[in-house]
């Protein structure tokens, strides 16, 4: 089972757990999400906002160097290509048609590497509607050209001075002003994490990824589903997308790579789904890196994006069911493979999706075999850590 | 027994609940504070089981978990500090804290714990309504602790029906949508919405929480309410880091504020 049930449920995992206040907002999203989403006028206009603002569909490229390389065939979905620099924005685009249609006139959002703050200060923009954006201090310094970015559309970023201060503390924040702004805000929560319905109706609008995934591999290779798919998991929303139509496939191998940061064992990591167990973030059940007692493990990784504790409910029931296939990649390993496709290809990945390239030398892939790897967004933003470790 | 129901029972109106922070300021203070506040008058206490993610509270009470934790608090600590403190007072005891404290430490494991050690009742602001009744309510009555659920200005009526019916004790009426430490005066609307719960006459008594931090905000919420609970206002009158605080011990500090609430000021001249 790879949908939500009636409670919002991906098996034991998801839910809504939250305080009274945010309870009508959740619950009024919930009664309507699927029947907006489903609606003729809504749809129009969020096709035509990803064609001719987002730049959809993004390319299915066939990376030969790569692909010699891994001795496979290896496909490269460019969601770096979209508008910002990431698959962000097919989520924010989707969300703000939704907060548009409760009639909320404030949004906010959390933040980790920036890009969903980018992404969603770009659809406020847009639609011309106040933004402000949740930011980790440690976050804000590491991805200073997000931060401009997002001042420069508008949008107010926030630091989030708790905890870590990166992503996690960033949505505490966010939680927390929505429950002094109920009646104007609706909170663009940007992974498939969160009460829900967010995991699901995020899920959803990144299932532009793996629809586009079909035709194109329909066209290139005259099969609709490959035979594996990688892609990076923080929350997991990029990894959502490029799963949700082969969810169902068993044919379709699926690898979520995790964050290993300096090592699994090292106490400075991000791999949810070794170290975490069962418990309670952001208002769904999960897995969740947390000590005896219940208390959330401040997580470490390279990437900003990738930095969470958690894990959005759908991917810890795909591995927890074994649907799915967790792989740790540590940051030294990011790192090289970000460097590697630079120069076989010449695509500069974010240090996220360079985490879904090095899973590549951890599988044992065969030589017909299809992969595509998503490459959820590009590296500008990560230029300043890439430069620090060139040479290493 | 619950000592619950019976505060209720036996007061009618101006019902003093004060929270107060497991493990704040130092780790064995809580105890004493709970003495301090029974002696000066507090009716009920609400104990704040220290969280690393505190999502309904504010930035004194998330301060004061941080502190807290620290400090080394944890939750087999605090059931021991609670059996030896539930001797010594008579007043009922709550215990606030996150669903996912429970969850870890074993639901059933945490209420014969809590049961243990004399608690009364609980406020889990993320534990959601239909979780409780299909899973935990059977659990918590067993042991007689009374499960108290928040309502807040966007709570339909339907709804508030349902937590009147599965509430015990007491129902937590958050007086303004946001997070604890908000200080203003009662607004216009917040007296509307009130009167309006006021009407719905409902079984359980209420008491009215968030943003009460003056005299002035617990008189006018006993007009609309059985009492109120005070928590970061409560903290920050015994924050030790306050220069105000500096010279006057924790005690002074405690029995200070609580006559600040309790007593009418007296105009000098």
């Amino acid at each position: 089972m790879t949908r939500i049930d009636e409670h919002g449920y991906y098996g034991r995992f998801g839910g809504a757990f939250v305080p009274e206040m945010l309870f009508r907002n959740i619950e009024e999203l919930r009664r309507v999400y699927t029947d907006w989403i489903a609606e003729p006028a809504f749809q129009k206009e969020f096709q035509a906002l990803l064609k001719d603002y987002v730049g959809r569909p993004t390319p299915l490229y066939f990376a030969e160097r790569l692909s010699e390389k891994y001795k496979s065939q290896i496909f490269l979905k460019r969601e770096d290509l979209n508008h910002t620099g990431a698959h962000k924005i097919n989520n924010t685009i989707g969300q703000i048609l939704v907060a548009q249609r409760v009639g909320k006139t404030r949004i906010i959002a959390e933040t980790g590497a920036g890009q969903h703050g980018v992404a969603t200060a770009t659809v406020c923009a847009l639609k011309g509607i106040k933004c402000i954006v949740y930011m980790g201090e440690v976050d804000i310094e590491r991805q200073a050209p997000n931060v401009a970015r997002m001042r420069m559309l508008g949008a107010e970023v926030r630091p989030a001075k708790s905890g870590s201060k990166t992503l996690k503390d960033a949505t505490n924040e966010a939680i927390r002003d929505w429950i002094q702004n109920p009646e104007d805000t609706h909170y663009i929560i940007g992974s498939v994490v969160g009460p829900h319905p967010f995991p699901d109706m995020v899920a959803r609008f990144q299932s532009v990824i793996s629809e586009e995934m079909q035709k194109q591999l329909l066209d290139k290779i005259g099969r609709e589903h490959p035979d594996r798919i990688i892609a990076c998991v923080g929350g997991g929303s990029n990894a959502a997308g490029a799963f949700y139509h082969f969810l169902n496939n068993e044919s379709v191998k699926l690898t979520a790579v995790e964050a290993a940061g300096e090592g699994v064992e090292s106490g400075k990591s991000a791999a949810t789904s070794i170290l975490g167990r069962d418990g309670i973030i952001h208002g769904s059940r999960t897995l969740l890196m947390q000590t005896k007692d219940g208390q959330i493990i401040e997580p470490h990784s390279i990437s900003a994006g990738l930095d969470y504790p958690g894990i959005g409910p759908l991917h810890a029931h795909l591995i927890d069911s074994g649907r799915a296939e967790a792989i740790p990649i540590t940051d030294k390993e990011a790192l090289e493979a970000g460097f590697e496709l630079s120069r076989l290809e010449g695509i500069i990945p974010a240090l996220e999706s360079a985490h879904a390239l090095a899973a590549l030398n951890k599988l044992a892939l065969e030589k017909e075999e299809v992969v595509v790897v998503n490459l959820s967004g590009r590296g500008d933003k990560d230029l300043a850590t890439y430069i620090r470790h060139m040479g290493e | 027994m619950n000592r619950i129901k019976d505060l209720f029972k036996v007061k009618d109106k101006a019902i003093l609940n004060v929270f107060v922070t497991a493990g704040y300021p130092n780790l064995s203070d809580m105890p004493e504070i709970v003495k301090t506040l029974a002696a000066s008058g507090v009716d009920m206490v609400e104990i704040g089981m220290p969280y690393s993610d505190p999502l309904a509270d504010g930035e004194t009470i998330q301060h004061s978990s941080k502190v807290a934790l620290e400090n080394g608090m944890h939750l087999d600590l605090l059931f021991e500090q609670l059996r030896a403190l539930r001797p010594t007072v008579d007043i009922p005891i709550i215990l606030m804290g996150y669903f996912n404290q429970l969850m870890q430490y074993g639901v059933e494991a945490f209420i014969q714990a809590a049961s243990e050690a004399g608690v009364d009742g609980m406020i889990l602001p993320d534990l959601p309504l239909i979780e409780y009744e299909r899973t935990y309510k059977p659990l918590f009555e067993a042991a007689n602790i009374s499960v108290s659920f928040l309502i807040c200005p966007s709570t339909p009526a339907d709804r508030i029906r349902k937590i009147d019916t599965l509430s015990q004790g007491f129902i937590y009426m958050v007086a303004d949508a946001a997070t604890t430490g908000q200080t203003r005066d009662l607004s216009e609307a917040q007296r509307t919405y009130f009167k309006h719960i006021q009407r719905l006459d409902l079984q359980n008594p209420r008491l009215i929480g968030f943003g009460i931090s003056t005299r002035d905000h617990f008189v006018q919420a006993a007009q609309f309410a059985r009492g109120a609970i005070i928590g970061s206002a409560f903290l920050r009158a015994i924050d030790p880091k306050k220069p105000e605080n500096e010279s006057n011990s924790l005690d002074e500090r405690i029995r200070g504020f609580v006559g600040s609430i309790l007593e009418p000021t007296v105009s000098v001249g």
